[in-house]
């Protein structure tokens, strides 16, 4: 009940967004730009022939594939870079060059080397994701506080146990705002990967209505559905920092 | 004769070169198996310092310290730093903590171990509980407890309690005392609580500013528990104070 209190203003906004969109539409009289109505016929009329789902699915599955790539090479970097002060020294001032680069302008260099299937929008994905969750994860063992690990040094344990007992767990929370940065920008460049190079996905849809006679409801109807996934997406990340092994750090 | 704890000429400076400032200015003093020592002092006056390298976290620039007449340079199981502000790892259940450092063999059930050690600080039923769902006074019996479990043989001290309200502190003294009782440890309590050092300690220590030396030695001889409204332990607080400048 407090929960959708909470969340009636956003609402009444939106719906008033609508609102004044569908009204500046017909008040306008435009012919190529549609109606709210349009844009859910439109939308109806993709999920029905199943094509809808097909580009839902290719786009998700880049994410998935490019994005858990990003997380496995990200976490062990990022862990090795915040233990090791050489490695730190040597291999940050290279990521924070390659971090400010877009990835949409690794785009024609993905083209050269992966061609149009799909690596290429894989490829950018991983790019996108792969730097902020290396700096994060680094930055992450930085900031462990030292009584923890004097603690462990005092115990005497191994290694091993220093890693799994109080690194990783002490690190976990940084590396899961890491990937939700990560998840962030994978899904911000998937679509635009594939409105250049691809045959399906999301972004694909936009770039193949427009093209393919000026069908502006499907366009407005791809931004909207990637609005709410991203949402989605975001959604998920969050139960992430829920846990509770991690949630001593957010202080809730 | 040799005490359990020999802590011969520490000298140690922050920085380097000219402008180097002494923090420790020559530091000698004898703990003996068993005896539980107070070290008071006033606030900056370099007594963290002086338990760091004692617990061997940091390595003086002159003299050197000995356990069981063994040089001792790095911080090892045999001595567990309790400090001010803690250190119960919040990603680990209270169990999880006890059992910490347990590793190895000889430790038979850990599990059992470390609930047992859960009960003796009173905290028998909270084994399962994270840290975040703790009071400030049950962190404090964690962190001990934890301590305790791997039967160190010595407890170094640092400011333990202060980060406690006035009661909890109190009743961690007494606490402390009981626990003592069951296992006879040899103790380093560093604090800037005089009233603390007279109720827990068999010797207090008066340490001067810095650079900081030994400026007086008091032994306490009275048995357990202490009234600190006796005569004498009054008389003592007030000596100990005019050490201090107060």
């Amino acid at each position: 009940m407090e929960k959708i209190k909470n969340a009636l203003p956003s609402i009444a906004l939106l719906a008033a967004m609508i609102g004044i969109w569908w009204w500046v539409v017909v008040a306008t009289d435009s012919m190529i730009f549609p109606t709210p109505g349009q844009v859910v016929s439109g939308t109806l009329e993709l999920a029905d022939d199943g094509t809808l789902w097909e580009h839902i699915r290719a786009s998700l599955m880049r994410v998935g594939i490019g994005f858990s790539l990003a997380v496995a090479v990200a976490v062990p970097m990022g862990l090795w870079m915040g233990r090791v002060d050489t490695a730190y020294r040597t291999l940050n001032p290279v990521f924070q060059i390659m971090r400010p680069i877009s990835p949409i302008a690794w785009i024609p260099l993905a083209i050269l080397w992966f061609g149009v299937g799909d690596i290429s929008p894989i490829f950018l994905i991983f790019i996108a994701a792969v730097f902020p969750m290396i700096v994060q994860t680094a930055s992450g063992v930085h900031t462990i506080e030292k009584r923890y690990l004097h603690a462990a040094q005092n115990f005497g344990v191994s290694r091993a146990t220093l890693f799994r007992q109080v690194i990783v767990p002490a690190v976990l929370p940084e590396i899961v705002v890491g990937m939700r940065i990560g998840l962030g920008v994978a899904w911000l460049v998937v679509v635009a990967a594939e409105m250049i190079a691809l045959h399906s996905g999301l972004g694909y849809l936009i770039i193949d209505s427009r093209n393919a006679g000026n069908r502006y409801d499907l366009v407005i109807a791809g931004m909207i559905i990637i609005g709410l996934i991203g949402l989605l997406l975001d959604g998920l990340m969050r139960l992430l920092e829920g846990l509770k092994s991690v949630r001593w750090r957010y202080g809730r | 004769m040799e005490g359990k704890i020999v802590v011969k000429g520490i000298k140690k400076h922050f920085g380097k070169g000219p402008t180097a400032l002494p923090v420790v200015g020559g530091v000698s003093l004898n703990v003996a198996d068993g005896e539980f020592v107070a070290i008071v002092g006033p606030s900056g006056c370099g007594k963290s310092t002086l338990m760091k390298i004692i617990s061997g976290f940091e390595e003086p620039d002159e003299g050197e310290v000995t356990i069981d007449g063994v040089r001792a340079h790095k911080p090892s199981p045999k001595g567990i730093v309790i400090s001010q502000h803690g250190s119960v790892f919040p990603w680990l259940t209270v169990q999880q903590n006890l059992m910490f450092g347990l590793n190895g063999n000889g430790h038979g059930d850990k599990a059992e171990l470390a609930d047992h050690y859960a009960a003796m600080v009173g905290l028998k039923g909270f084994e399962n509980a994270y840290p975040r769902e703790l009071s400030g006074g049950m962190l404090k019996r964690v962190e001990l407890a934890r301590a305790l479990v791997v039967k160190p043989e010595i407890l170094y001290m640092d400011e333990p309690f202060s980060a406690l309200d006035a009661l909890m502190n109190l009743k961690m003294r007494t606490e402390l005392l009981r626990i003592l009782e069951e296992e006879r440890h040899t103790v380093i309590l560093i604090t800037h609580d005089v009233e603390e050092a007279i109720y827990l300690a068999d010797r207090i220590m008066v340490l001067s500013p810095r650079p900081t030396t030994i400026q007086a030695t008091f032994e306490v001889k009275h048995a357990h528990p202490r009234k600190l409204s006796s005569p004498e332990l009054q008389q003592l607080k007030e000596d100990i104070l005019a050490e201090l400048g107060l």
